[in-house]
């Protein structure tokens, strides 16, 4: 996995609260196979019209937001299904960082598995954010992931923010937790040799 | 009272620690490990890559049933891309040694109904799916829950999960569910209750009379939408009606074996003193027949209820949500929930397809014919479910009244099969996600309970049933 530590890139702001995932990629496109190149199916609904043309109102398609690599966003986002495409699809498109006031769990424990970097902030920061990145052309954010630091160009915004530590040194060094894990393998053959009847055994 | 009082989760939990650290995620034994066509590709592909072997194929159970078609002797998939994904899962499953049950399978189905058919599930077991809904298999007291593809990945490889320990809470019904409520209805108020994301971190035990009283395809349904609060997993604790239900099934242990399993199993629940991190109460005179009106589960409204105003809100998140959500289902404020007209009526998904719904559905309908303006279908949960229901003729009342009757699988619950819902039709659906699209795009979803969706099936709009 890429380690990530510091970064700076745009922001765009989806003033909405509950995104889910079937929002941030629709059903049709989970049939594939891969891992790679959902970038382009990314808010799929939203982002393409039915007849397939872009939808320019959609804020990711504003020419003012192109290369942006910071989402930032309203409560619970990340809700609903645990399909990892969307952690996929996010990190195709270019995203590398995700603010909201709140996570699903289960979305955002894939996104440490796919070097995202979700942060959490205060409800009131994030608006604050959001009302930055759409007034002003080019809003940018800076993270240092080591310090736990996120600032704004012009440092009116700039706050610590909350990690739990493993995730943080995982993420810093792109560890894998396959890797991590095989490393007990004693242990694990320890806990098989006493797992008890009711652990349950799957007959063939 | 016990000296060092434990919840349901926590004694679970403990039990499968293989390995702690402080600061760390906690590396649990994962007893029961579903995978399906959509969420296991990549991880079998990460396998290869990194030369891995799958550790435990005899803990690991595969089956095919998102993809697939339901239609009548289905022996084709004609999708290439859903037909790529099947094949591939096949493909796997022969290359790491893992039972699978494809879609002409007699053990295949929604795979959180064939775990419980089959019993599979069990008490105090850690089951693990890539899929959400895995929450399911908490109706039997274990601790079952849905993780992205890396994880399936990581599981597949060590036969462990590293999670950080949720909080615990309970959800406590007072008193017995009102006539004509539902296990559908409880878990919709439920949600209504606490919120979308009111659960999120935390394992949920439910508990109280209303809860006990349930059948086992009840509490499937309560712990289904465990999710939909945002709860990481649901949970209730196994009784006798667990292992009645559990005696007997082609996996559950046999003879000896299930009266050692038995006893422990009725051991299996939380100790008089344990503390919980949250408790919520609910008082079950609150329930009504619910009916969701918007674009996520939590947006809820009793059968005898309107449309929410946003003009009445104050919190202006909560106004712009409810106005698109208003917007993209085609409601106006205010309208009352009875005078919805509907299109479509899809009766299954891991929710609600188990035989005892069909049964309430059938109930329903018997002798009637569903309103020329609807078309509705029938999704059985599991091949052996589908053949439980045509032993009791079930079939015949759904299609006399004009009901097409499937071949088992998710269906239209999600639509990545060719089961849609074409732009701006409306379906009463007795699945667990009204998300914008979710049924096909532009699709019009509101949830609720297999009796609801039969009854709006014959009038055409949703009535109360308590009234029939």
């Amino acid at each position: 996995m890429k380690s990530i530590n510091k970064h700076n890139g745009k922001v765009v702001p989806l003033d909405m609260v509950n995104i889910d995932t079937d929002q941030i990629i629709p059903k049709q496109f989970l049939k594939r196979i891969e891992r790679t190149g959902f970038g382009k199916y990314l808010f799929y609904d939203w982002r393409f019209k039915s007849d397939g043309s872009i939808n320019k109102d959609f804020i990711l398609n504003q020419e003012k937001y192109k290369n942006c690599s910071i989402l930032v966003t309203g409560d619970n986002f990340g809700s609903g299904s645990s399909r990892e495409h969307a952690p996929w699809a996010l990190n195709d498109y270019g995203i590398e960082i995700i603010i909201a006031p709140s996570f699903a769990d289960i979305f955002y424990n894939n996104c440490f598995q796919n070097g995202i970097l979700p942060i959490k902030l205060d409800k009131k920061i994030v608006k604050e954010i959001i009302s930055k990145s759409k007034n002003e052309n080019g809003y940018n954010l800076n993270i240092d992931l080591d310090s736990q630091l996120i600032w704004d160009d012009s440092e009116e915004i700039s706050i610590k923010f909350d990690i739990e530590k493993f995730r943080k040194y995982c993420l810093l060094n792109g560890l894998d937790d396959i890797g991590l894990t095989l490393k007990k393998e004693n242990k694990i053959q320890q806990f098989e040799s006493t797992r008890s009847l009711t652990g349950g055994v799957v007959k063939k | 009272m016990t000296h060092n009082p434990k919840t349901l989760f926590d004694k679970i939990w403990e039990k499968h620690l293989v390995d702690e650290n402080e600061g760390q995620p906690s590396i649990l034994y994962v007893d029961l490990h579903m995978i399906h066509e959509v969420t296991s590709p990549q991880a079998f592909e990460g396998l290869r890559l990194a030369q891995r072997k799958v550790r435990r194929p005899d803990l690991t159970v595969a089956v095919a049933d998102h993809a697939i078609p339901t239609w009548k002797g289905r022996n084709t998939i004609s999708d290439p891309i859903a037909k790529q994904q099947v094949e591939t899962l096949t493909k796997n499953c022969d290359e790491f040694g893992i039972t699978l049950y494809d879609m002409y399978h007699e053990n295949q189905g929604i795979v959180h109904v064939i775990g419980p058919d089959l019993g599979l599930t069990q008490p105090g077991k850690i089951i693990v799916c890539g899929d959400s809904h895995t929450s399911t298999n908490g109706a039997f007291g274990s601790f079952a829950i849905g993780i992205g593809t890396s994880e399936v990945e990581h599981v597949l490889a060590t036969q462990t999960l590293r999670q950080f320990k949720p909080k615990t809470m309970n959800i406590h019904i007072e008193g017995s569910l009102p006539n004509g409520v539902t296990a559908k209805d409880l878990i919709l108020g439920i949600i209504k209750h606490i919120g979308i994301s009111g659960a999120v971190g935390h394992a949920i035990e439910y508990t109280g009379d209303a809860i006990t009283n349930l059948s086992m395809e009840g509490r499937m349904t309560v712990c289904n939408m465990s999710i939909e609060a945002g709860g990481r997993a649901g949970m209730i604790a196994p009784d006798n009606k667990t292992i009645n239900y559990l005696e007997n099934k082609p996996f559950a242990p046999k003879g000896k074996d299930f009266e050692i399993a038995k006893k422990e199993w009725l051991d299996l629940r939380t100790d008089v003193g344990a503390k919980y991190d949250t408790k919520i109460i609910i008082d079950s005179n609150e329930l009504e027949p619910f009916v969701t009106w918007g674009t996520n589960p939590g947006m809820v409204a009793p059968i005898t209820g309107k449309i929410p105003n946003p003009k009445h809100t104050v919190d202006e998140d909560e106004k712009s949500s409810i106005s698109k959500a208003l917007e993209y289902m085609g409601l106006k404020p205010d309208t009352k929930i009875q005078d919805i007209q509907i299109d479509r009526v899809f009766i299954g998904s891991c929710t609600n397809s188990r035989i005892e719904d069909l049964e309430a559905a059938a109930a329903i309908v018997k002798n009637k014919k569903i309103n020329p303006n609807v078309s509705a279908m029938v999704v059985p949960g599991s091949t052996l479910v589908k053949k439980i229901a045509e032993e009791k003729g079930l079939d015949k009342i759904f299609q006399d009244a004009g009901f097409e009757w499937r071949e088992a699988g998710c269906s239209m619950c999600l639509g990545m099969n060719p089961d849609i819902l074409s732009p701006k039709e409306r379906c009463a659906s007795t699945s667990n996600r009204n998300f914008e699209g979710r049924q096909g795009k532009d699709g019009r979803t509101h949830l609720v309970s297999p009796e609801m969706a039969a009854a709006a099936a014959i009038s055409g709009h949703f009535i109360d049933i308590r009234e029939l």
